[in-house]
């Protein structure tokens, strides 16, 4: 595959620099180059929210930063947890003295960078709260879903988060609304073509023509099964089987869906996908408040596609739908 | 008394670095079965980087694990990045305060450093990650130790033992990281960490040894 890439030891770093002179009117580069921060932030008497991960997911994660999101973000080399040293310097960036919430996915690197964070910033008296994420269904069966990894439904986690936050609530309130927003995702992914990582120079995992891995994580983790390729209208019903029967809502539930390519989809299969996405979730008897289609969580070049439902309760609807400004559209 | 210098062994921390840069392709290829094949990318420019520091400075054995631990940890991130940091800060915090490093000295060194990786992981023996060699490999130069054996005898058999627990994780199922998710498709290929902890335990070993054999010659 072509690339636009100068040094592929040099791909975060550039992206980086790219990225901030993009969108300076909403985020700045932290003190410390691999810390994304709001342009607003610290804001003095507001919960801080961070997050922080591997790059190669963009938008996620530096591209949820900014008014009502995240204030600052941790930045990791490609597909590779930052540094405790990041996660702590977001942590600093964030922080209005009211402590700060880490809000991540479950990831080995990130868990143990983000635990010795946790101790650094207790020396200088910044209190962080943690949620982790773990709505991808296919990544361990329900009674293991604290090895689940964290996927697209971190968004949705950062958005409610987010929007407490502003709305001046306390540091365990904001941990509590996180915890619940990621509590009611469901996430699958469906790959149909793999991805590299430039410093290799061959990709991580092979799908073979004509099949598709069904439950694939967010660096190409296996799925559950491969099968061959269908019509995406299967593909679909197929997705949303599998989040929602993971997920048992009840008749009349307001639920958020976020349809996200993985990198080398076209937007224009994302609504293929959702044409039968949106039938399936109808007919179940859910009502489809708020729909997101695009590349909001991608994995390199990955083909595929990932599904999250979310469930809505009236205060997850109202902090959904706050306002917000970041260099991602939301 | 069979012990070396703190003070003047810092460049055995260049040949961990040495080894490990050589390495670099390796360590990625069999990474890249099971995992992402980054390691020996991410190793090998830690590890780079805190030789970088190191060299020409006349560093102790305990200020260059320093040196290499905290450009592990802040530097490096992913997995090893915390994983070996603490290790090697912990051997530094071990060591920092003897002149010399005997055989028991060298071996709360190494008990030090696992137990700061315990404290940050949840792996366990078997689970097919670097416990799977350094755990074993502890243990045997303890035995060895507590046996009687001179301290370089003691150092054959952490070399030995670190090697066989390598090669003991080709066999294993990944329970851990990254390649946990591939469940039984990852036996039959080594741990890529399990491998680079080898590779630091012999190449520690083997420094450690010459240094012992320097002190006798100069009559310590």
């Amino acid at each position: 595959m072509q690339r636009f890439i100068n040094n592929p030891d040099e791909v975060v770093e550039d992206t980086v620099k790219g990225f901030v002179k993009a969108h300076a009117d909403l985020v700045r580069l932290g003190s410390n180059p691999r810390v994304i921060a709001a342009r607003h932030a610290p804001v003095g008497g507001k919960v801080g929210v961070i997050t922080g991960g591997g790059s190669g997911h963009e938008p996620a994660f530096i591209g949820y930063t900014g008014r009502n999101m995240l204030d600052a973000v941790a930045v990791g080399e490609l597909f590779s947890s930052p540094t405790a040293k990041s996660f702590l310097d977001a942590a600093r960036e964030a922080n209005g003295g009211k402590g700060v919430v880490c809000l991540y996915g479950n990831y080995a690197g990130d868990n143990m960078n983000v635990k010795m964070a946790i101790k650094l910033a207790a020396k200088e008296d910044i209190e962080i709260a943690t949620v982790v994420a773990n709505d991808d269904v296919c990544s361990a069966p329900p009674e293991e879903r604290e090895k689940r990894r964290g996927v697209a439904g971190e968004i949705f986690m950062w958005k409610c988060a987010g929007a407490k936050a502003a709305l001046g609530a306390g540091l365990q309130e904001v941990q509590a609304i996180a915890q619940r927003a990621i509590d009611n995702c469901r996430s699958i992914g469906v790959g149909l073509g793999p991805c590299t990582l430039p410093a290799v120079g061959h990709p991580n995992f092979v799908i073979e023509p004509g099949t598709m891995e069904v439950g694939i994580g967010h660096h190409g983790e296996p799925g559950v099964r491969v099968e061959p390729l269908k019509p995406a209208a299967e593909i679909a019903r197929e997705m949303v089987k599998v989040v929602l029967d993971d997920h048992a809502l009840a008749a009349g539930t307001e639920v958020a869906v976020l349809v996200s390519g993985l990198g080398a989809t076209p937007v224009n299969e994302l609504y293929i996908l959702n044409d039968t996405i949106e039938t399936e979730v109808s007919r179940r008897g859910l009502t489809i408040h708020k729909t997101y289609i695009g590349n909001y969580f991608t994995s390199l070049e990955m083909v595929g596609a990932t599904l999250t439902v979310m469930a809505l309760d009236t205060e997850l609807k109202r902090l959904l739908d706050v306002d917000v400004d970041c260099p991602a559209r939301l | 008394m069979q012990q070396f210098d703190n003070a003047s062994a810092g460049d055995i921390v260049l040949s961990l670095a040495d080894r490990i840069i050589e390495n670099r392709a390796y360590l990625s290829e069999i990474d890249g079965k099971i995992g992402d094949g980054d390691h020996g990318v991410n190793m090998a420019k830690g590890f780079g980087m805190a030789a970088d520091r190191i060299r020409g400075n006349d560093m102790s054995l305990a200020t260059a694990f320093d040196t290499l631990g905290t450009v592990l940890m802040t530097e490096i991130g992913g997995s090893m990045g915390p994983l070996y940091g603490v290790m090697f800060t912990q051997f530094a915090e071990t060591i920092e305060g003897s002149s010399s490093i005997d055989a028991g000295t060298f071996s709360a060194m190494l008990t030090n450093g696992l137990d700061g990786i315990q404290s940050i992981g949840s792996a366990k023996v078997g689970d097919k990650t670097l416990l799977d060699t350094l755990v074993p490999a502890i243990e045997a130069f303890d035995a060895a130790n507590a046996g009687g054996k001179p301290f370089p005898e003691a150092l054959d058999a952490l070399v030995v033992a670190a090697e066989k627990g390598r090669d003991s994780t080709k066999d294993l199922v990944a329970r851990i990281g990254r390649a946990s998710r591939l469940g039984e498709r990852s036996v039959g290929v080594l741990d890529a960490g399990a491998t680079s902890c080898a590779l630091i335990l012999e190449t520690l070993a083997l420094g450690a040894k010459q240094k012992l054999q320097l002190s006798a010659t100069v009559g310590r």
